[in-house]
């Protein structure tokens, strides 16, 4: 027997996931304990929390939404988790995160001499094209490898008190995102020294960038519940981004395909592609290309919906399933 | 005031291991009739089934029962961190869970950025967290254990970490599992009596334990949990003398008269 609930039943009022907020402890001079005490006293008289069993989809995205309300505020804690996260990999390393950014500019050097050749492209046009792709790509592939395990690897953190489960996820982007930011040093300098002027729609990279970071959350709520549920799923993930990337215009530029018919099918509908050039397209001087931006959005329109419909559904049973 | 009101409440576990589906079921369903089906015909435990009651300020619960009667699950299901498949949980106060030692901690990261992780977690400033930070180091008498790595501490070190770090945030209904009462003997004492001043500021306590003592000691009312349901739930005496077998109810009646309360 299912109970059904009220949809006006699902409240957690006021700051709820401060749960435990606080502190017996001696309070530096200067704020005495009697104003915190008073404090304390005004604060839980109006913190309540009802944990309901919710069975229809209004109540399933109320509580989805809250969910995400309570991980923007604790926008904090998600920014020093990603902040450890990178200073635990190179921890007891000597240039630390600074490999980052080395083996980035190490890679895009031999790849960039190498396929200018093979593609008989001018290495002042390729290189700054290549570097572009790779450092996005990059960040696109970790992102779905990390976000397949966002749930699954912070089940010691979903286990020990109730918070918000999109902090998972969260932390995931803010994490990848700062990974970005350190490989963003080897497209400038690329930039700078093979002379390229950025072109002058250049300024639109910064809603683009900002469609990335929305996607980016929808990639790794959706993966990260479909993982924590169907263990299957990392290495098909792991292979679809694999065969994407030899079929996306990443290393190779689209141009090469201009006259033939495949090239139409790879680059018309691929998500990637039209993802990948608006963020492209104006930093290497192209037009602006109204058409990409409607297909990023009207793909980025799909994922949403895909991400909210599945972490609606799935949000309740998570700290079952990791 | 502080309350707590559990209506109704149901949590099962689904069972996603195919392959041994039709054989655990025969097994489990044998073992302890507790194998249930849902809706889509999936195989899941019933933890819990039906749980019913209400707290109020000044109640101090103590949960007894044999291992998986569903003490911890109930526990986390309290702590809102499983989220119940029927009824509702109604919380007016903060929260505090001791659930496990190692607290959700990140065994690769150094003991002081563990606890500044929880501060931020609790919504605290720079100031309060370095606060906390050494009255954490203080309690757990880490020293300079707290610049390394809680991997590489002893388990009695992530012990007393852990309990410093739960028991440093004052609740109103502080919800206990027993690992609380495992500790070094030195560390013991001092744990037991900062358990006791938590224990008396809160305004609920609720705790899961197998020993009559802390029951007799700490609780005014007690559940005994059987596979997943309330088998009985009233005042210390009653629900002990039913639970345990007589010559141990009668030893642990004579400990309490000899303690002074």
């Amino acid at each position: 027997m299912k109970s059904r609930t009220d949809r006006n039943s699902v409240v957690e009022q006021r700051r709820p996931f401060r749960y435990r907020a606080f502190m017996n402890m001696t309070m530096p001079p200067g704020r005495g304990t009697a104003e915190m005490e008073m404090s304390r006293a005004f604060d839980a008289a109006e913190r309540s929390v009802s944990i309901v069993a919710v069975h229809d989809w209004s109540g399933r995205f109320a509580m989805a939404l809250l969910d995400l309300r309570q991980t923007m505020q604790l926008w904090r804690l998600v920014w020093t988790l990603s902040l450890l996260d990178i200073r635990l990999r190179y921890r007891g390393s000597i240039l630390g995160p600074f490999w980052l950014t080395l083996s980035t500019a190490v890679m895009i050097a031999a790849l960039g001499f190498l396929y200018s050749r093979l593609f008989h492209t001018d290495i002042k046009t390729y290189l700054p094209f290549l570097s572009l792709s790779l450092v996005l790509w990059t960040f696109l592939q970790t992102l779905t490898g990390d976000g397949c395990t966002c749930f699954t690897s912070s089940e010691a953190m979903i286990r020990a008190a109730r918070m918000p489960l999109s902090l998972h996820a969260a932390r995931v982007v803010v994490r990848n995102i700062l990974v970005l930011s350190h490989n963003v040093v080897v497209i400038v300098a690329v930039f700078l020294i093979m002379g390229t002027v950025p072109g002058p729609y250049s300024f639109t990279i910064v809603p683009a960038f900002g469609l990335w970071v929305v996607d980016a959350m929808a990639i790794s709520l959706m993966l990260g519940v479909l993982c924590a549920r169907f263990r299957d799923i990392p290495p098909i993930v792991a292979s679809i981004m694999q065969i994407a990337f030899f079929v996306s215009p990443v290393i190779w530029s689209p141009t090469i395909l201009a006259h033939r018919g495949i090239g139409i099918v790879l680059v018309k509908w691929n998500p990637f592609y039209a993802l990948l050039e608006i963020m492209r397209g104006p930093l290497l001087g192209t037009k602006l290309e109204l058409g990409n931006w409607a297909i990023a959005l009207g793909y980025s329109a799909i994922l949403v919906v895909l991400a909210a419909v599945s972490f609606a559904r799935a949000r309740s049973r998570i700290a079952y399933w990791v | 005031m502080a309350e707590l009101h559990v209506r109704d409440v149901g949590v099962s576990f689904p069972l996603y291991h195919g392959e041994s589906r039709s054989l655990k079921k025969t097994m489990f369903a044998a073992a302890s009739g507790r194998l249930g089906q849902d809706r889509k015909h999936r195989l899941v435990v019933e933890a819990l089934r039906n749980i019913s009651f209400s707290l109020a300020t000044g109640d101090r619960l103590g949960f007894v029962g044999s291992n998986g009667a569903g003490k911890t699950t109930l526990l986390r299901a309290m702590a809102g961190i499983y989220e119940p498949i029927s009824g509702r949980i109604d919380v007016k106060g903060d929260v505090t869970a001791l659930l496990d030692a190692s607290q959700g901690m990140n065994p690769d990261l150094t003991g002081r950025e563990n606890i500044r992780l929880r501060g931020l977690f609790n919504g605290l400033n720079e100031q309060q967290i370095a606060a906390l930070q050494s009255d954490v180091a203080e309690f757990a008498e880490l020293d300079q254990f707290l610049e390394l790595p809680v991997r590489t501490y002893s388990s009695g070190m992530v012990v007393r970490l852990g309990f410093a770090l739960a028991t440093a945030i004052k609740p109103q209904i502080l919800l206990m599992d027993e690992w609380i009462m495992a500790g070094d003997a030195s560390f013991m004492e001092k744990a037991r009596q900062r358990v006791e001043t938590m224990v008396r500021g809160a305004e609920i306590l609720v705790i899961s334990t197998h020993s009559a003592d802390i029951i007799l000691q700490w609780c005014n009312r007690v559940i005994w949990m059987d596979r997943g349901q309330i088998r009985a739930d009233g005042t210390p005496e009653e629900v002990l003398a039913a639970y345990l077998p007589p010559e141990q109810f009668e030893i642990a009646k004579k400990s309490m008269s000899k303690v002074p309360a």
